[in-house]
């Protein structure tokens, strides 16, 4: 799959955004008036600023208020009317705290669970997909949540809560790194099933449909860019997981908290990335590639 | 809506017969002129005349060698375009609605005007039957020509889609695959039509006709009666010279 920088700023900066805004509304950390209203632009800029980014995108970004009707059955839509009602019932938690000083639980227990509910439909949008073996799997959303809940608490400063979630996650990560090395050849899809030939023999693709390239090899196969994807690994789960909890082990002070947070911020970028670009779809077999 | 309606009786698609095509292409230049001109954004291309052109394309024709275990391997041309499959799961992702399965007669379509271009369906369709128009930033797909097939401006004959009406191996067949007496629907019985990628569970309504299987002539020569060796029974010039030959070193003995 095309790793579009769009989508990846999406998904890195909406998680934490809304990691962020969950721990706020759960009461973890309870700031009030102007320390409050800090917080919560942080926690707004992250999520917002990646949402605006998704747009960016988008063929006709003039109609996306369209995207809200289909919730019955699409991953996408559900994912658009979650993040409107979790900031909504967020900003209506935070004005209590920045301008009132008071915690209006209710506000912020629900803001806080639909904050979590965005980052769970924006991960069923890929792991819905038949078409892409890699992503059709349990440990998809368990990713996201998890990489939310972390950056979440390593922004909001929770040292020991980011620490366990963060081991948690990168042993989750080699984990569905090596199983989804192997789910595109385990879901059957080849290149005889693709064509219906197999009966006959083995499919070799000896030309295609037209000399230059189209929007499906564009969008669907990415093959230069899976060339260094074992170095990628290793520096993902140095920066995403492992020297951010060093760090937090180290030390308290808001230097280190700061480096360890531009740490997994850069390592969760290069996560993304492998995500999208190590992605197969199906239809590459019909070019012969993946 | 980006429901699925339930089953219609009616499901017009298209059969394709793998064994007549030619590989000509005409079917794909057909579609192009057809769907540039009529219903909906028109097919861009972008550089057409440079090196790196690119552009929208309804149906594209592949071609794929097979190779049997034992004798030639075989070149076959494969068109594909949306297979308007029952199951379409190009419908359910779409988050506004502009995608949708006709109920009347199974046809998948993608409403322009509601379409904000974010390509999910693409993502879900595993054909490659959708390709995002880069100059509109909508999705466009085959529409079976539904404004050819039921427009009474046209004559009758050419109440097909463009890509059938254009073939000139008659390899293309359109009709109601709802309709188990239908032409499609026999020709697809008698010939063994085939689904693409079943296992992704899309019931496709579009079906494949296999090659038919190559004719095994049992080794043959005409000429082979004149061609007897003729020096077998061990007499004559041909029988010293072969002798005299095998002794040399390295000779066939």
């Amino acid at each position: 799959m095309h790793p579009a920088p769009s989508v990846i700023i999406f998904n890195t900066f909406s998680g934490l955004g809304f990691g962020l805004l969950f721990w706020l509304g759960m009461g973890v950390l309870v700031p009030t008036g102007w320390a409050a209203f800090i917080w919560f632009v942080i926690a707004y800029l992250f999520a917002v600023g990646g949402l605006i980014a998704s747009t960016f995108h988008l063929g006709h970004p003039e109609r996306a208020i369209k995207a809200f009707s289909q919730w019955k059955t699409s991953w996408l839509s559900r994912e658009g009317i979650c993040a409107v009602f979790a900031l909504i019932t967020m900003a209506i938690y935070g004005a209590g705290l920045v301008f009132a000083g008071t915690r209006l639980g209710v506000f912020g227990v629900v803001g806080g669970l639909a904050s979590l509910g965005v980052v769970f439909t924006t991960s069923m949008i890929y792991a819905q997909m038949k078409t892409v073996p890699r992503w059709r799997h349990w440990t998809t959303p368990a990713m996201y949540l998890i990489l939310s809940l972390s950056g979440g608490a390593l922004l909001a400063g929770q040292i020991k809560i980011a620490a366990v979630l963060l081991i948690v996650g990168g042993v989750l990560q080699i984990f569905a790194w090596g199983t989804g090395d192997r789910r595109f050849v385990e879901a059957g899809t080849d290149m005889e099933s693709a064509t219906g030939l197999g009966h006959i023999g083995k499919v070799r693709a000896f030309e295609p449909p037209h000399t230059g390239t189209n929007y499906l090899m564009r969008e669907f196969i990415h093959v230069v860019g899976r060339k260094h994807a074992d170095q990628l690994r290793i520096i993902t789960i140095g920066l995403a997981f492992v020297l951010p909890v060093v760090l937090l082990l180290l030390a308290s002070n808001h230097l280190i908290a700061a480096l360890a947070v531009i740490s997994h911020i850069a390592g969760v970028l290069a996560l993304r990335w492998l995500f999208f670009a190590q992605a197969e779809h199906v239809v590459g077999l019909y070019y012969g590639k993946r | 809506m980006t429901q699925l309606p339930p089953p219609s009786a009616k499901k017009l698609g298209l059969v394709i017969d793998l064994d007549t095509c030619v590989g000509c292409h005409a079917c794909v230049v057909a579609c192009k002129g057809w769907n540039t001109e009529n219903y909906g954004a028109p097919l861009s291309d972008q550089n057409a005349y440079s090196g790196a052109a690119s552009g929208t394309f309804l149906n594209r024709v592949h071609s794929y060698e097979v190779q049997p275990d034992q004798g030639a391997a075989q070149l076959i041309h494969f068109p594909k375009s949306c297979l308007h499959c029952e199951d379409a799961p190009c419908v359910t992702v779409c988050p506004t609605g502009a995608s949708y399965k006709r109920a009347e007669d199974g046809i998948v379509l993608v409403n322009e005007s509601d379409c904000i271009g974010c390509g999910l369906c693409a993502w879900a369709c595993p054909y490659g039957a959708r390709e995002l128009d880069a100059n509109e930033g909508v999705m466009k797909k085959c529409t079976l020509c539904v404004d050819r097939i039921y427009n009474e401006n046209l004559p009758e004959e050419d109440r097909q889609p463009a890509c059938v009406r254009t073939c000139p191996a008659g390899a293309r067949h359109f009709g109601d695959l709802g309709d188990a007496t239908s032409d499609v629907s026999k020709l697809v019985a008698e010939r063994g039509g085939f689904d693409l990628m079943p296992e992704q569970g899309t019931k496709p309504v579009n079906k494949y006709l296999p090659p038919r299987p190559k004719d095994v002539e049992p080794e043959f020569d005409i000429l082979a009666p004149y061609l007897e060796p003729v020096a077998q029974d061990g007499t004559g010039f041909a029988h010293w010279l072969d002798k005299a030959l095998s002794a040399l070193p390295g000779g066939p003995k």
